[in-house]
C-alpha cells in the first residue's frame, strides 16, 4: 500500500502545478486567544479578560477588568482558556483539565500584599492544577496579577504545589498580566 | 546462466574442419585489431597469441571445455567451446577497466574545477563516521565546521557560511531537501557516499552559481574493475547506547554491467553529557541505495534510487515558551528537563524522508568529447512534531512536501591544451505546506521553475600553468501561496508595496500570491601552477549570486527551538558574493604544508537580526527579522602533514575566520571561532595493519560577536524586575582529546576483518559550542567509547 501511495505521488508529481484546492487558510487550532479569570465574592462577580485575536501576530492582548475588587473579601475563583478563532469557540480549559498532571496555573500578585491565592482543585496525582482557586484580598490598594499556564512542568518541584513558580520549569502556554484595583 | 548465454553472444564462431584435439584461432579487440600476447588457458594448456593475433592450443581432450582468455589491455573472457572445434576460433576481447578509467578521468569527472584545490574525504575517513552524520565527517577538513542543533542535526559550515549558501550535490544533482533553517541537516546518508569533496567557493559553476559559501559534492561508490566486492560495518557507541550497521555490495564492469547496492540503519538512544542525560536526543535512520549501469562501447546508462529516512529527537529542554522561559534556561545552566535514559524519541522531534530516482546517460562522442544527460526526481518530506496539547500530539506542527524534477545536459570537449564545458540545467519544484497541521506554516506552498546555462573553459599553458574562466546565467521564477494575518501584513508595511499580491481573504487573514522572478549572472576565474620544486599555487576569483530563500521571504512565526519570532521580508533582494581564494602548497620529502587564505565580500548579505518584542497571550517574545547588509569575511585555513621514520605521521589543521557587518561595523553573528586540530598517527602495517592515532581538538572562545542581548521583566520576589537575557555571549574555549586504534585480520576466505576502537572526548570534558543552537540549554555529549567491526569481502 505504501508503495502504491508513493507511486501515485511520483506519477502525480509529473504534472507539477500549484493546486489551488489544497491551499487553504490555517486556523491556529491550538492558540489561546483569551484568558478569563472569574472571581465571585462579596455578592458580585468580577471578570478579568485578556483577548488577543491575532494569536502569535503583532497585535497586543487587550486586557479588561470588569471592575474593582473589594478589600478583605474571600473570592471563589476560576480561570478559563479559549480559542476564539475557532467556531464554535474552543474551550481549551477542558484540555488543560484532562491533562491536569502536565499543567498548572500560577497566580502571582504584584505586590504580594494584594492578597492570598490558594488552589482549590487537584489532578489525578493529588497535585493542584489551578483552574479553581480561592483569593482573599487584603486592604485597598492597586497592583497587577500575573497568571501563567505552564505545560510539562515539574509538579514535584519545591514550592510548586503551593503556587511558587520558581522551580516549576516546563514551557509557558499562556502568560497574561491584569491590572488590579482593590477598593 | 543468462550471463553465460550473453557471453556466447559476445563470441563469433567460424566453423571449419580442423585437426583433432587442437584449436586454432585469433584474438582481436572489438574493432577487429589483432591482439598479441593474449593468454589462452584451457585446463592445463596455455597458449599465447602471436603478433598477428593467431594462436594454437594443442593436446586438448574432446568435449565442452572452458576457455579463459586474458590480455593486459582487455577485460578477461570466460567462455566454453566444443573441442574439437570445426574451424578457426575467433576471440573478441572488450576494452578493460584501465582504458575506461582513463576515459572517465579524461572527461574530468573527478575534477570539478581545474584551478581549485578541492578537499576530499577518503572512504576510510567516512567509515569512521558511519554512525554519525555527513556534517560530522566534514569537520575533518580545515575551514569546515558545523552548525548544530543538538548532536544529531549537523549542517556543514564552509568558511563561516552554511545552509542555502552551501549546496550539497549528490551524483551531479543538487540535493533539494529543505535546507531552510538552522535545524535542518542535509538529507543524505554518509554511508552511501563513495567520496565527499568540498569546494570552498562558487568555482564549480556546472552545479550552480549561488554557492556563496562553497559546495559539498558527494559521489557514489563507482568501480570500473571487473570484480565484486563489499563491506559491512557495525559500529557500537557507549554514548547513546546504540550504533549503526551498514552493508554494501559493488559489482564492477562485468559483461557491460555494473551495479552497487547498499543499506544502512542507525539506532541511538539519549546522548549523555558528563553531568546529565540529554533527554530526547535519540535518533533512528534507515537508508538504502542501489544503482545499475550499462557500460556500452560509446555510451553508459545508469539508473539509481536512494532513500534517506530519519527520526531525530530534539532535546526536550530546548523547547521554550516565552522570554521568561528562555531567561530561566540560559541562567540555570542545567537543562530544565532531565529524565532517565531512554531509547524513545518523543516530541519535539523531526521525521524526514528523501527519495531520489535518477537516470544518467553518458555518451562518449569521441576520445575528446562527451555528453552527459541526467534526470532526477526528488521527493522530500519533512514533519516536525512539537510539544502540543491533547489531540495534537501526533499531528506534526510542520508538514512540508517538496518535489523536484531536475534535468541537466553537460557537454565536454578537449582540444589540445583547451578544455571546454558547457551545459544547461532545468528544474521544476513544488512545495506543499500541509494546512492540516493547525499551525500556520513557516514555509508556504509554492512552485518554482529554474533554468541555467553555463560555460567553462580551461587552458593548459606552456609554462605548466592552467587558466580557467567560466560564466553562468540563471533564471528563477517562484509562485507562492501564503496566508498572512492581516495584522502582520500591515505591521510588515506590505499594504502599499505588495497589495497586488492579495488574491482573497479568509477571516483575519489575507490570501496572497507572491510571484518573484530573478535573473542572475555568476562567474569564476582561476589560475593554477605546478612548480618543479614542489610548490603548487591555486588562485580563484568568483562571483556568486543567490536569491532570497523561502524562509527569508516568508517566515512569520514563532520558533520554539529558539524561543523567537522570526519574520521574513518580501522586499529582500538578491545577495551577491565576491570571493578570492588562494591555496599555496609546498611539498618537501616528508612534509606537506598547504595554506589557504580567502576574502569574501558579500553585498546584500541576508541575516537575522533582533528588532524588538511582541507580546501575545503566551507572553513576550523577542522578534528577529531578516535584514540585508554588506558583509566581509576573511580567513585562513592551514593544513600540514609530516611523516617521520615511516611509522609516525603528524597532522595539523587550523582555521581562523573574521566576519564583519560592514554597514554597522559589528562582527557577524555565528562565525566559527578559531580552531586547531592536531593528530599523531602511528602506523605499523606489519602488526596486522595496526594504526593508532591521538587527536587533540582545541576551539577558542569566539571573541568577535554582535551584542544582541536584551532586557525583559520577570517577577522576582513580589515585583517585576528588568533582567538581561544574554543570548550573545559565546561559550568558553575547550580542548578535547580523542583516541582511535585499529587492526586488520585475514583468514575469512578472501575477506578481511578490521577491528577499530575509539574513545571520543577521553577526559569526559563538559563544554558548549558557539555554533550549537542548543548551547543555551545543555552541554555537548560527554565521553563516547566506540567499537567498530568492518568486514570487507
Amino acid at each position: 500500500m505504501k508503495h502504491l501511495k508513493l507511486m501515485s505521488i511520483v506519477l502525480s508529481a509529473f504534472f507539477i502545478s500549484c493546486n489551488d484546492d489544497d491551499v487553504k487558510a490555517v486556523n491556529e487550532e491550538e492558540v489561546i486567544t483569551t484568558v478569563v479569570v472569574t472571581l465571585t465574592g462579596g455578592g458580585e462577580v468580577i471578570t478579568l479578560t485578556s483577548r488577543d485575536l491575532d494569536g502569535d501576530g503583532p497585535g497586543l492582548p487587550v486586557v479588561t477588568p470588569s471592575g474593582p475588587l473589594t478589600a478583605n473579601t474571600t473570592y471563589t475563583g476560576s480561570i478559563g482558556f479559549f480559542n476564539e478563532l475557532e467556531s464554535p469557540v474552543d474551550n481549551i480549559t477542558l484540555e488543560v483539565e484532562e491533562e491536569g498532571t502536565e499543567h498548572q496555573v500560577f497566580y502571582q500578585a504584584l505586590p504580594a500584599s494584594l492578597g492570598t491565592f490558594t488552589y482549590a482543585d487537584t489532578d489525578a496525582n493529588g497535585k493542584p492544577i489551578g483552574l479553581l482557586f480561592e483569593l482573599i484580598t487584603a486592604d485597598a490598594q492597586s497592583g497587577q496579577l500575573v497568571v501563567t499556564l505552564r505545560h510539562d512542568l515539574n509538579k514535584s518541584g519545591s514550592g510548586v504545589a503551593t503556587g511558587d513558580i520558581t522551580n516549576a520549569g516546563g514551557s509557558t502556554d499562556a502568560q497574561v498580566t491584569y491590572p488590579i484595583a482593590i477598593e | 546462466m543468462q550471463s553465460t548465454l550473453f557471453l556466447w553472444m559476445c563470441v563469433l564462431f567460424c566453423i571449419l574442419t580442423s585437426a583433432q584435439y587442437r584449436i586454432d584461432g585469433t584474438v582481436t579487440d572489438e574493432s577487429g585489431k589483432t591482439l598479441s600476447g593474449a593468454h589462452i588457458h584451457v585446463l592445463s594448456v596455455h597458449a599465447f597469441s602471436q603478433a598477428d593475433g593467431s594462436f594454437t592450443a594443442q593436446n586438448l581432450p574432446a568435449g565442452q571445455q572452458r576457455f579463459y582468455v586474458t590480455h593486459d589491455l582487455c577485460k578477461p573472457l570466460d567462455t566454453t567451446l566444443t573441442v574439437p572445434a570445426n574451424g578457426l576460433v575467433k576471440f573478441i576481447l572488450k576494452p578493460s577497466e584501465h582504458r575506461l578509467e582513463s576515459v572517465t578521468v579524461r572527461s574530468g569527472r573527478q575534477e570539478f574545477s581545474a584551478t581549485v584545490k578541492e578537499d576530499k574525504l577518503k572512504s576510510s575517513t567516512l567509515e569512521k563516521y558511519s554512525s554519525a552524520s555527513l556534517g560530522d565527517a566534514l569537520r575533518e577538513i580545515a575551514g569546515v565546521t558545523a552548525l548544530k542543533t543538538g548532536s544529531t542535526v549537523v549542517k556543514p559550515v564552509i568558511n563561516g557560511l552554511y545552509g542555502i549558501r552551501v549546496p550539497v550535490i549528490t551524483s551531479g544533482i543538487r540535493l533539494e531537501d529543505q535546507q531552510w533553517g538552522a535545524e535542518h541537516a542535509p538529507n543524505t546518508d554518509v554511508n552511501a557516499a563513495g567520496s565527499v569533496s568540498v569546494i570552498k567557493g562558487a568555482s564549480a559553476l556546472q552545479y550552480g552559481g549561488d554557492a556563496i559559501g562553497g559546495m559539498v559534492i558527494i559521489e557514489p561508490v563507482s568501480s570500473t574493475r571487473d570484480t565484486i566486492f563489499g563491506k559491512s560495518i557495525l559500529t557500537l557507541n557507549s554514548n547513546g547506547r546504540g550504533g549503526a550497521f551498514t552493508t554494501s555490495l559493488h559489482r564492477g564492469n562485468f559483461c557491460d554491467w555494473a551495479w552497487n547496492v547498499s543499506a544502512s540503519g542507525k539506532y541511538m538512544g539519549d546522548r549523555e553529557a558528563p553531568d546529565y542525560v540529554l533527554s530526547n536526543t535519540g535518533n533512528r535512520e534507515a537508508n538504502f541505495y542501489a544503482d545499475a549501469k550499462y557500460i556500452g562501447k560509446n555510451a553508459d546508462l545508469k539508473f539509481s534510487y536512494s532513500l534517506y529516512s530519519a527520526t531525530l529527537g530534539i532535546l526536550r529542554a530546548a523547547h521554550t515558551g516565552n522570554v521568561n522561559d528562555l531567561y530561566n534556561s540560559i541562567n540555570n545552566q542545567v537543562p530544565s528537563v532531565v529524565d532517565d535514559f531512554t531509547y524513545a524519541t518523543d516530541n519535539p522531534r523531526q521525521k524526514v524522508m528523501h527519495h531520489v530516482i535518477q537516470a544518467d546517460y553518458l555518451r562518449r562522442i569521441s576520445d575528446k568529447s562527451s555528453l552527459q544527460i541526467r534526470y532526477a526526481f526528488q521527493l522530500n518530506n519533512r514533519k516536525e512534531f512539537d510539544l502540543r496539547r491533547a489531540d495534537f500530539k501526533d499531528v506534526p506542527a510542520l508538514d512540508l512536501q517538496l518535489i523536484t524534477h531536475t534535468a541537466t545536459a553537460d557537454y565536454k570537449i578537449k582540444a589540445d591544451a583547451t578544455n571546454l564545458k558547457t551545459g544547461i540545467v532545468l528544474s521544476a519544484q513544488s512545495n506543499f505546506a500541509n494546512p492540516d497541521t493547525g499551525v500556520m506554516p513557516l514555509i508556504p506552498t509554492y512552485t518554482r521553475l529554474d533554468g541555467g546555462w553555463y560555460g567553462v573553459a580551461s587552458r593548459n599553458l606552456a609554462d605548466g600553468s592552467t587558466l580557467e574562466g567560466g560564466i553562468r546565467y540563471d533564471i528563477s521564477k517562484m509562485d507562492a501561496r501564503k496566508f498572512y494575518l492581516k495584522s502582520r501584513w500591515t505591521e510588515r508595511g506590505y499594504d502599499e508595496q505588495f497589495s497586488h499580491f492579495i488574491v482573497g481573504e479568509s477571516g483575519n487573514q489575507w490570501e496572497t500570491n507572491p510571484i518573484f522572478t530573478f535573473h542572475n549572472v555568476s562567474a569564476s576565474a582561476g589560475w593554477t601552477k605546478n612548480f618543479i620544486n614542489g610548490w603548487e599555487v591555486f588562485a580563484n576569483l568568483n562571483m556568486a549570486a543567490r536569491n532570497p530563500g523561502p524562509s527569508e521571504l516568508f517566515s512569520d512565526g514563532l520558533h520554539h527551538s529558539t524561543g523567537i519570532i522570526e519574520l521574513g521580508d518580501l522586499s529582500l533582494e538578491r545577495e551577491v558574493g565576491f570571493k578570492f581564494n588562494a591555496t599555496v602548497q609546498k611539498q618537501w620529502e616528508a612534509v606537506t604544508v598547504s595554506v589557504n587564505p580567502y576574502l569574501n565580500r558579500i553585498n546584500g548579505f541576508m541575516y537575522l537580526a533582533p528588532t524588538g518584542f511582541e507580546t501575545t497571550t503566551r507572553g513576550a517574545f523577542p522578534v528577529w527579522e531578516y535584514r540585508q547588509t554588506d558583509a566581509r569575511l576573511w580567513g585562513i585555513d592551514v593544513k600540514a602533514t609530516a611523516n617521520l621514520f615511516d611509522v609516525w605521521q603528524y597532522q595539523f589543521l587550523a582555521a581562523y575566520l573574521n566576519g564583519l557587518n560592514v554597514v554597522s561595523n559589528e562582527p557577524l553573528i555565528d562565525m566559527p571561532p578559531f580552531n586547531l586540530s592536531q593528530r599523531i598517527l602511528f602506523k605499523k602495517p606489519q602488526w596486522n595493519g595496526f594504526t593508532a592515532e591521538l587527536r587533540s581538538e582545541f576551539t577558542a572562545r569566539q571573541s568577535r560577536y554582535p551584542d544582541n542581548n536584551f532586557e525583559t521583566n520577570i517577577v522576582q520576589g513580589d515585583q517585576l524586575v528588568p533582567v538581561l537575557v544574554d543570548i550573545s555571549s559565546p561559550p568558553a574555549s575547550f580542548h578535547l582529546m580523542h583516541l582511535q586504534a585499529q587492526m586488520e585480520f585475514t583468514g575469512f576466505g578472501a575477506g578481511q576483518l578490521t577491528v577499530g576502537v575509539a574513545v571520543h572526548n577521553i577526559f569526559d570534558t563538559s563544554y558548549r559550542e558557539y555554533l550549537n543552537r542548543q548551547r543555551f540549554f545543555a552541554d555537548e555529549p560527554g565521553r563516547n567509547v566506540q567499537l567498530q567491526l568492518k568486514l570487507t569481502y
